[in-house]
Order: structure tokens, then C-alpha cells, then sequence
């Protein structure tokens, strides 16, 4: 990074004489920075310690909208959808102390899913760091490990540096949560303002590998030499905007492609080569079928124990080829017998062309008939139930029939989850926003918010189970004040839905506190002025999403469901991926 | 695969807070780092860390690899004691009466190579440098002779066949790298190293 030089007494360096600059504030080199970096929504909360930028921000409000949240883990839940549907940097502001460690959950969670986010904090003035003065607390510190990197701004002269590598840093290689902590002083000082220039290199930081042609080569010929060959696709195709040069790929290759939970929507659901969903609630045949191939090749994911199953019975009998562009990855948990280092956006292409031209019928046509397997022991019937007690199965069919796969599904954490990310069909990439890495509960209702200002021209569901909602029920206000268009399905089945199905399974159905009471929701929501109805009979199920579709304006649906079903396939924790029950 | 020492060699942009993050990575494993030395390295304004850990060497690169990850390092190197030249520093402060009137410690100090820093009437401070054994047999003998303060340093290390860092900082300054830059190189060598 190049700094400013700065002198001793805290002011910049005599500039060259050539040089136009223009007396601002810190506060106000923020907002400049945020302009320049092309931000147009801010999610945040004010307090002390970020007065000054809050203060900017009232003469920028033109040029920059200012979502505000009811709550600092709602604004980073905001930003990471934000990130998710747009493919942008999602921004943030909170204060110092408890407006800083409000936001972890957020950073940890945007962390492990590689979410572009820049939270700027608030602090307390330099001269009283260390003193445990008010609202003051080592945000630094505590982020370290839950961003990929934090800075504490003392001086305003840091300002435009410091935040054109948090953007750098942000949004390259593998992305991922960005911490800039400015004090107060910081924020007030006036300084002679240089412009800002964009980062985009850190000699320290090398985002994007050159590619190793030979690697590429050793790959193509181990894919081309392959009779059962299958790809495992992540969320890395869709933050490397490679959707089109995936597709090539796979078309090209003839090869049977399975998602990961944070891969959905980079491959449409219904194309001829998508086999369906992995891990513990995936699809069946990808499953078993990982323990049947000669190649794997692992595009953009990084094998999560959710993934795999149990490591040492997973896929020993293949090969494995991992473009990753992290080099971390490579390795972590499954042995690679080739690796191809690189942005798949510039990998695929080449492997595309190596590869040569086949169609893997009879293979392809194994994942089929494992498929009608599973539609006969489950799908079947959870989509189609024949008894009067509706099934979340069915709730989001009835989504996909009337949105033809157009819309953004945001999910929270649990049984929903799983559902909605088994049965919802995508029609477009960044079309499935979940917290896939932390499993935050609590994410959806925040994330959809953010989704919609990431996407305001598409629908988002905004899928959620009923202990979920009330983790950060707060954000109806968010939506009460600002608009946001997000239809809020709540699944109810009053239980904590997926730690009751773990207790029925394997702890002798010893239900320790799963079984949760809500509110009344619809009334909740009508009191944040969002219009609402909650359903429990079937006949009224289509009529009543297609209502809540239609409104134009946030609505909320809750749909009362099975009290007691469970989400299956299930790879039983501590089994292998072929030993993937049915039921 | 056997666990045993490694000497992590980091080069990093020298800001504050690096020392946490690195020591994160060690802390979050579960991982004891057994001496951990800060210095300047031989590139300007590079600082280079020295890290002593006990592990297999699978772990040692994967933890390399995460280390590498951190926006302001700029390399991470591992290797056994056998490829790098090391030492550490010891200092011992006994009493002066002891080593002036016994014969012993006499020879014990000469034996070991350890020179006087300060000498004040009542107590003489020494110092002696070299691997971790030498250090702890004369920590051992000198405790029997009144041994009033004792303190190691961590372990700085050389790397045999290590070139020094300018070179590869200047590829790592270019905005643009150069085709010939070969940052993988834990691809060329995997086999070797990978255990599950």
C-alpha cells in the first residue's frame, strides 16, 4: 500500500506544487471514497463514535441511499445479500462498541461464504484507545479472524488509501469481509484531500495466480481419459461471473454436474447435465454416485465436511481435478491429483478447449434412474403430499410453478433450508441466497432485504422457518420504513425443525427444547405495516402465494406445515456419501 | 507421518496487528507455536518472522498455505532443522562470587563459550548462543551454582538455499507478474508432502 506520508504532527506531508487538492474532512473522504468506488446503498445504524460520517452522509444523501436496519447484524446480513444478487460490494456502517460486535455474526458468516462486504466502524477517539472509554471496544482484534482484512484508521490522510484496499481487498481473488475501524478524530480532522485513486494492486496480496498451462493440459487428459466423469460446482462459478464458460464447459464435455448449496443457480436447474444438489441434504444419485466415478472435478468449492461425509470413505476410488482460486483449498480435505490454480473464468475456457467433445449416456443415465429412485421414496410425496397436513416440499413448488424459476430464494437456516434448496428451481445465476459456510439463523430476513436492493427488479422469497423469523423479526421495521419488495414466507412448524429431526433420529426423540411458540405473525407484521395471512389448509396455498407475489410491496405468508417431518435424503453425520439414507 | 520441527519463515508488510493474525492461525488449530521471533529481514522496510513449531510436515504446509492467505504476508517458507542454520540466544545472570571462587563454572562457561556482558561486584551477567540443548545443558549446570535470572531468546533461523527475498519482492512489486513467475510451487511438489 502507499501510504501518505504523514509527519509527525498528525498532518500530511507538503504536497508537490502541481498537485490540486481540496481541504475535507475524514468524514468526508469517506463518503467521496464510497462514490468513487460506485456505491449507491449504505446499510447501517448511526451512533456516537460515527457522528461525523453520519453527519457527511446528510449532504451526500443525494448521491447515496442509507438503509437503516433496527439492528447492526441485520445492516451486514443486508450487505451480504446486497453482494449476493447485485455481484457488488456490499457497504455498512455501525458505531463503535456494541454497534461494532453486533456485526460478527455477520463478518464470520460473510467470511466462510466469500461475501465482498466493507463494514466501516466508528471508534473512539486515538487519544482514548485503550482507556476503556465509552462504547470503545478491540474491534480490531476481535474481527482478525473473521475478516479476510482489518484496518484502524487514526489519521483522515489514511482515509482514501486505506478504503481503496479494503474495495481491493473486498471484492478480488477469493472474496471476502473487509473491517476499516476509523476514530472520531479521524473522522472531524481536515486534511488537504489528494482525489482518490482506485487500488488495484498490494504487492503483499496476489488475488488472482497466474494460470499453469501444464496443470490445465494434465487435467484435460485426465477428464478426456475418463469413463465416469462428474463435476462438483460451487459458489466460486458464480462470484467468477464463468456461468457462460461453465456451461461450455459441461456441454462440451457431456459431463453430469451437481451443486453445491452455495453453487445454486450458476447452472440452470433444469439443464439436461444438472443432476441435483450434494451434501447431507442433497440429491441421492450425486451422492451415491461420488463414490462411483473414476474423475471428480471440483469447480470453484472447497469440499465442507457438509459435502463430503465422512473423509476417509469419500471418492477414494477417483481421481480428483480442483480449480480453486485459492490455494488453501487445494489439498485442505480432499487429496487433488491435479490442481489448476487459477479464476475459473480464465481456467474453463482453456480446459474447454483441451477437452474433447463426448456424451456420457450410459453414465448420465445412472444419475437418471437414481434420480426416479428418489422421486418415488421422497420427492414425490413431499411435493405432492397426499395427506391434509401441508409439507414445505409443497410450498415451494407452488413458488416455482408461479415464478417459472425467475426468482431470488432467500433461505434461513434449517429444515426450510434444506427444502428450499433441494426444490427451488433457478432459472438464473446469484438467483439462491443462503448462509450456506456459518448456518446463521436469524440471516434471512436481513439477506432478503438486501437482496431486493441488490435486485429490485426481481422477486425475492425470502424463505424462513418460525424459529428464524424471530432471531431478527426486527428487520419488518427496515422494510416498514424503506420498501423493500420482499415477499417473507414463513414455514411453520413449531418446532426448531432440524435439531427436532436430529433428536428423533439420533437421540431417542428426546426433544429438548425444539418446541418453540411464536406470535401471532400476521399480526406482527401488520403492525410494521406489512399486510399479511397465514394459511393451514391446502386449498388456499397457491391462491395465497400468488397474492403475496402479486403485491406490490413486502408481504408476508406464513404457512403452517407438518409439525413433525423430517428433510430427507440424509447422509447421517459421521457416514459416507454413498451411505445416504432415503428414509 | 512423523511430527517433528519445522522453522516457518514469513516475510510480511510490517503493520500492526500482524503478530495476532499469524498467531490466529496457530491458536485456532490448537497449534503451540514454540518460540516465535520478529525481525527486519534482509529486504527493506520487509519485516521476517520466525516461527518454531512441532508437527507433521502436512500441517506445517497447509498452515503455510493459510498464513500465505493473509493480505499482507507476502511469503511463507517451511523447512526441517536439517535446511536452515540456526541459533538462539541465551543470557544468565549468576552470582560473581560464584563464578570468581569456583573453579567449575569457570570451565563450564569456557566450555560453552559464553561471554561476560556485565560485571558488578555482586552479580555477572552472561551470554552464550546456540542450539536449544547447548543453552539448556549449561541452564542445567549453571542452576547448581546459585543461577539468580535466566532467559532464552526465540530461535532466528537462515535458509540454506534460500536466494534472499529482493528478487522475489521485486516480482511481487511488479503490478503485472511476469509469465516466469512460478508462485505455485506447492503444486510441483505435492505428492511429496500430502498425507490424509
Amino acid at each position: 500500500m502507499n501510504t501518505l506520508e504523514i509527519t509527525k504532527d498528525n498532518t500530511q506531508a507538503p504536497l508537490k506544487d502541481d498537485t490540486q487538492t481540496t481541504p475535507l474532512t475524514g468524514a468526508q473522504a469517506v463518503l467521496e471514497a464510497l462514490i468513487a468506488e460506485g456505491v449507491d446503498t449504505i446499510f447501517g445504524y448511526p451512533g456516537g463514535a460515527i457522528m461525523p460520517i453520519y453527519d457527511a452522509l446528510y449532504d451526500y444523501s443525494e448521491k447515496i441511499r442509507h438503509i437503516l436496519v433496527r439492528h447492526e447484524q441485520g445492516s451486514i446480513h443486508a450487505a451480504q445479500g446486497y453482494a449476493r444478487t447485485s455481484g457488488r460490494v456490499g457497504v455498512v456502517f455501525a458505531t463503535s462498541g456494541p454497534g461494532a460486535t453486533n456485526l460478527v455474526t455477520g463478518l464470520a458468516d460473510a467470511m466462510i461464504d466469500s461475501n465482498p462486504v466493507v463494514c466501516i466502524t466508528g471508534q473512539v477517539f486515538a487519544h482514548l484507545l485503550g482507556t476503556d472509554a465509552f462504547q470503545e471496544t478491540d474491534v480490531i482484534n476481535i474481527t482478525a479472524p473473521i475478516t479476510k482484512w482489518n484496518y484502524q484508521v487514526t489519521d483522515a490522510c489514511e482515509i482514501p488509501t486505506a478504503l481503496a484496499k479494503a474495495f481491493h481487498v473486498a471484492r478480488t481473488g477469493r472474496p471476502g469481509p473487509v473491517l476499516i475501524d476509523i476514530t472520531k478524530n479521524a473522522q472531524v480532522q481536515s486534511f488537504d484531500y489528494p482525489g482518490y485513486q482506485i487500488c488495484n494492486h498490494i504487492r503483499s496480496y496476489r488475488p488472482k495466480p497466474i494460470v499453469r498451462r501444464e496443470y490445465v493440459q494434465q487435467a484435460a487428459e485426465l477428464i478426456n481419459s475418463a469413463k465416469k466423469p462428474f463435476i462438483l460446482f460451487g459458489q466460486g462459478v458464480i462470484i467468477g461471473k464463468a456461468e457462460a464458460e461453465f456451461k461450455a464447459f459441461i456441454e462440451k464435455a457431456g459431463i453430469p454436474a451437481a451443486a453445491t448449496v452455495m453453487g445454486l443457480s450458476a447452472l440452470e436447474t433444469d439443464h439436461p447435465l444438472h443432476v441435483g444438489m450434494l451434501g447431507m441434504h442433497g440429491n441421492y444419485a450425486p451422492n451415491v454416485l461420488t463414490n462411483d466415478c473414476d474423475v471428480l472435478i471440483a469447480i470453484g468449492m472447497r469440499f465442507d465436511d457438509r459435502v463430503t461425509g465422512r473423509l476417509d470413505k469419500y471418492a477414494k476410488q477417483a481421481k480428483v481435478v480442483h480449480l480453486d482460486i485459492d490455494p488453501a483449498e487445494i489439498d485442505k480435505n480432499v487429496k487433488t491429483t491435479v490442481a489448476v490454480w487459477g479464476d475459473c473464468k480464465e481456467t474453463l475456457p482453456l480446459l474447454t478447449e483441451l477437452v474433447e467433445q463426448r456424451e456420457h449416456k450410459e453414465w448420465l443415465a445412472r444419475f437418471r434412474a437414481l434420480e426416479q429412485e428418489e422421486i418415488k421414496e421422497v420427492i414425490h410425496d413431499e411435493l405432492n403430499p397426499t395427506s391434509d397436513i401441508m409439507t414445505m416440499g409443497e410450498a415451494i413448488r407452488v413458488i416455482n410453478e408461479l415464478t417459472g424459476g425467475d426468482a431470488v430464494v432467500v433461505t434461513d437456516v434449517g429444515q426450510h433450508q434444506m427444502v428450499a434448496c433441494r426444490y427451488a428451481k433457478f432459472s438464473k445465476s446469484k438467483s439462491s441466497v443462503t448462509s450456506g459456510g456459518l448456518g446463521t439463523m436469524g440471516f434471512g430476513l436481513p439477506a432478503a432485504i438486501g437482496a431486493w436492493y441488490g435486485a429490485p427488479d426481481r422477486t425475492v422469497v425470502a424463505v424462513i422457518g418460525d424459529g428464524g423469523i424471530q432471531m431478527t423479526i426486527q428487520e419488518f421495521g427496515t422494510i416498514m420504513q424503506f420498501g423493500a419488495k420482499v415477499k417473507i414466507l414463513v414455514l411453520n412448524n413449531e418446532f426448531l425443525g432440524m435439531v427436532r429431526q436430529w433428536q428423533q433420529l439420533f437421540h431417542d426423540r428426546r426433544y429438548s427444547f425444539v418446541n418453540i411458540t411464536s406470535p401471532d405473525f400476521v399480526t406482527v407484521a401488520k403492525g410494521y405495516g406489512i399486510p399479511g395471512r397465514s394459511i393451514s389448509d391446502r386449498k388456499d396455498l397457491k391462491q395465497a402465494m400468488q397474492e403475496m407475489i402479486d403485491y406490490d410491496g413486502s408481504y408476508f405468508l406464513e404457512v403452517m406445515v407438518g409439525k413433525e417431518n423430517n428433510v430427507f435424503p440424509m447422509v447421517p453425520q459421521g457416514s459416507s456419501v454413498s451411505e445416504i439414507r432415503l428414509k | 507421518m512423523e511430527k517433528q520441527e519445522y522453522t516457518i519463515t514469513l516475510y510480511t508488510e510490517n503493520s500492526i496487528g500482524m503478530i495476532g493474525r499469524i498467531s490466529n492461525i496457530f491458536s485456532r488449530r490448537k497449534i503451540n507455536i514454540e518460540s516465535l521471533n520478529t525481525s527486519p529481514s534482509e529486504a527493506e522496510a520487509i519485516h521476517r518472522f520466525t516461527i518454531v513449531i512441532h508437527e507433521t510436515e502436512d500441517v506445517v504446509r497447509k498452515l503455510c498455505r493459510q498464513i500465505e492467505k493473509q493480505v499482507e504476508v507476502l511469503k511463507a517458507y517451511y523447512n526441517t532443522n536439517d535446511e536452515v542454520i540456526w541459533q538462539e540466544q541465551a543470557l544468565y545472570k549468576v552470582p560473581t562470587d560464584v563464578v570468581t571462587e569456583k573453579a567449575p563454572v569457570e570451565r563450564l562457561l569456557r566450555r560453552y563459550g559464553a561471554s561476560a556482558v556485565v560485571i558488578r561486584s555482586d552479580y555477572t551477567v552472561f551470554e552464550t548462543a546456540g542450539h536449544r540443548e547447548e543453552i539448556d545443558a549449561l541452564t542445567d549446570a549453571l542452576t547448581e551454582y546459585n543461577l539468580i535470572e535466566f532467559v532464552r531468546s526465540a530461535r532466528i533461523a537462515i535458509i540454506k538455499d534460500s536466494e534472499g527475498f529482493h528478487k522475489k519482492l521485486k516480482e511481487f512489486e511488479e503490478a503485472e507478474p511476469a509469465g516466469e513467475v512460478r508462485e505455485n510451487r506447492y503444486l510441483d511438489k505435492q505428492d511429496k508432502v500430502f498425507s490424509m
